[in-house]
């Protein structure tokens, strides 16, 4: 019998495997930021450790940066300090850093695939859930903790229990207006925030193939919303044309050798998946959460449903403690919830695909009076990149704030955060209660509705703005 | 780590499901670069609520987190795990765990047992009629016991047999892995040249 592209993964990097005993993985990639490494390197420090493999890991700043005024020192003292540990742990072990004001900063989901270090048929992980970014790749990508930042840093190698694998098949093509953001935020309405769990997600059919880099990086980024592994995508011409010429891809003769085995990253004809989940994406349609986890979602034209609507007494408790932290009536109409922020960036859509996008949207018209609207760059590169297509002034000309790059509001760590009672329409990935900053509520949406939404006010798509001059 | 084999103590019954890290610790509480003195952390926004469960005087003291479906699930921040830990607890039950929480657990001594819905519905019943209620969890014979004799209940529960050996040895998993040191520098040797590598760094700019 064949086997699947996450087997294939996996086989490729045990580098021991005994009965009893969770094989041990080897570690192509390890990213590390400010937030979940530094009792990792004190833990190296007590042991009297070192970094194994410098040249297999790369630190950048990203979760605790302020997105203004970047050039002056940090205000918060905590923050600061953090930041600063960082710098002197990767001084200390020669760990390679793009800090603050440096070129290649940003999201380290972000800046791993721009220098093209992310590339098919590697393992890549880094202390944060949505480390399964890189598996839009074909990588075995995927989220850990602080305790195994440690490992890895010290090992170069993570000891994990083999997980199931599962098949995710999208057929169809989406709709003109309904982005890779909609897709995943379906999904997830409909399998459930804990349906992946224990399971390496393979996302495959015509509607993923159909797909840029950027929107699959987007939908395997979503992986850990549904409780998976980690997410993944067979890579093709697509990824191929992504990754050639990037600083980090392979050149010459290894450029040849890498591509013929990267062509070989597919699951077999014959393979079985543990389970398998089969989406129509021909009739899908913009997709915003109603609720406190990223499951509680529907259609934009839907309306706030009822606890009542759900069977299961978990669901109804859930809905009902959600709507009333959400300050939701059942019933109101999607459309007529009224935001006070919108909120575009994040690993998940924070890429020069999706600032166009919203760009797009909002050229020509203006944000809603009573209402703010963020944009931060994944990364300074793709800052630069906006600024060099003129994104910046469309966006600042429609009277939103134009930031420097980082995770700024997805996870309020930063000043970025909501207040309590805000409203915000976020192109992030969890909507979790005070996710954005204590007592915010959070609607989490596609870059697309993100910009109708901060020109109309309350959650729209493109398709309810009047046309521009 | 300590090792841990059995643990007595009384429980806390956490009515919820799908509690996500950021409710067990938001993230402005992760800007601390130390691994100690999270407690202040722990369900911070809940806490803010007078009657949340956690906040009762006939909890305190209590060692063992009786918690909904999907405890645990989103961000990897291991600080959710030192923060139950430095609050006191040293075991979480329930019916399903986000999958890095519950790695996260194992690696710093935490016990994250997974047991059946209704015995958790059972649990937090009887833990609500008495909050003095004894619970012990044996993780040599995975189960969980609560109550006393005549009134007793008790469930099997679910960890991973490697898990489970390292919490009762109390054994650190770098050291285990640095034992087998010439079998990663086999696997090193025979890596593809062509394999990423992050030195010497090279950036868009060239």
């Amino acid at each position: 019998m064949g086997v699947t592209l996450a087997e294939k993964l996996w086989a490729s990097h045990v580098v021991r495997s005994a009965p009893g005993e969770p094989d041990l993985l080897f570690i192509d990639l390890h990213l590390v930021h400010e937030v979940t490494s530094p009792q990792a390197f004190d833990g190296l420090r007590l042991a009297g450790r070192g970094v194994r493999r410098t040249d297999l890991t790369l630190a950048t700043e990203d979760h605790n940066i302020p997105t203004l005024d970047v050039e002056r020192p940090i205000a918060d003292p905590v923050s600061r300090t953090q930041v600063e540990t960082l710098r002197r742990n990767c001084e200390e072990f020669g760990v390679r850093l793009h800090p603050l004001g440096d070129l290649d900063q940003g999201i380290v989901h972000v800046v791993g695939p721009q220098l093209g270090l992310t590339q098919p048929g590697t393992t890549v992980v880094c202390g944060d859930s949505h480390t399964s970014t890189h598996g839009a790749f074909g990588a075995l990508a995927f989220g850990i903790g602080t305790s195994e930042v440690e490992h890895v840093l010290a090992t170069q190698t993570l000891p994990q229990q083999r997980p199931k694998t599962m098949a995710v098949t999208v057929n169809g093509r989406l709709p003109e207006g309904v982005s890779a953001k909609d897709l995943v935020l379906t999904l997830i309405a409909t399998v459930g925030t804990g349906g992946g769990q224990g399971y390496v997600v393979e996302y495959r059919g015509e509607a993923i193939r159909a797909l840029s880099m950027e929107a699959r990086m987007t939908i395997c980024n979503m992986s850990i919303e549904w409780g998976a592994k980690a997410g993944l995508i067979a890579p093709d011409e697509t990824t191929f044309d992504y990754v050639r010429g990037r600083p980090h891809a392979p050149r010459g003769a290894e450029w040849d050798a890498a591509l013929a085995y990267w062509k070989t990253l597919v699951t077999d004809d014959d393979a079985e998946f543990d389970r398998e989940v089969v989406l129509d994406s021909n009739e899908m349609a913009p997709f915003v959460t109603w609720g406190t986890n990223p499951g509680q979602g529907v259609p934009l034209s839907a309306s706030v449903p009822a606890p009542e609507d759900f069977d299961d007494p978990h669901a109804q408790a859930s809905a009902r403690r959600a709507l009333d932290y959400m300050d939701l009536q059942p019933g109101t109409s999607m459309r007529d919830i009224a935001v006070d922020t919108v909120f575009l960036g994040s690993c998940t859509n924070g890429r020069i695909e999706d600032l166009r996008a919203a760009a797009k949207v909002i050229e020509g018209r203006a944000v809603a009076p009573d209402t703010r609207m963020l944009v931060v760059p994944g990364s300074a590169r793709v800052r630069l990149q906006a600024e060099s297509e003129g994104l910046d002034v469309v966006f600042k000309a429609a009277g939103a704030e134009w930031r420097g790059a980082g995770c700024s509001m997805c996870l309020g760590m930063n000043p970025d955060q909501l207040t309590p009672g805000e409203r915000s329409a976020s192109t992030s990935n969890r909507n979790f209660e005070g996710r954005q900053g204590k007592g915010g509520r959070t609607h989490l949406v596609s870059p697309e509705v993100a910009a109708a939404t901060a020109v109309l006010g309350h959650l729209g798509s493109t398709a309810d703005l009047p046309a521009t001059a | 780590m300590d090792k841990f084999t059995t643990h007595s103590g009384t429980a806390v019954p956490l009515r919820h499901s799908n509690v996500d890290t950021d409710q067990i610790i938001p993230a402005v509480y992760l800007k601390r670069v130390t691994r100690t003195g999270f407690h202040d952390g722990l369900f911070a926004a809940w806490r803010s609520d007078p009657d949340f469960v956690l906040n009762r005087p006939e909890h305190d003291g209590a060692t063992v987190l009786v918690a909904g479906p999907d405890f645990g699930t989103g961000s990897s921040r291991e600080h959710a795990v030192w923060a139950l830990q430095d609050y006191g607890f040293r075991v979480v039950l329930s019916p399903r765990f986000g999958d890095i929480f519950r790695g996260n657990a194992g690696k710093s001594g935490l016990l994250a047992a997974r047991v059946d819905e209704s015995f958790v519905t059972a649990l937090w019943d009887a833990v609500e009629r008495d909050p003095s209620t004894p619970i012990t969890v044996d993780l040599d014979q995975r189960i969980v016991r609560a109550g006393t004799e005549s009134d007793a209940i008790s469930a099997p529960f679910e960890i991973d047999d490697y898990t489970r050996w390292r919490l009762l040895e109390g054994l650190d998993d770098i050291a285990i892995t640095l034992d087998h040191e010439a079998e990663i520098a086999s696997y090193e040797r025979n890596r593809p040249t062509w394999k990423p590598a992050t030195l010497p760094a090279r950036t868009s700019a060239e």
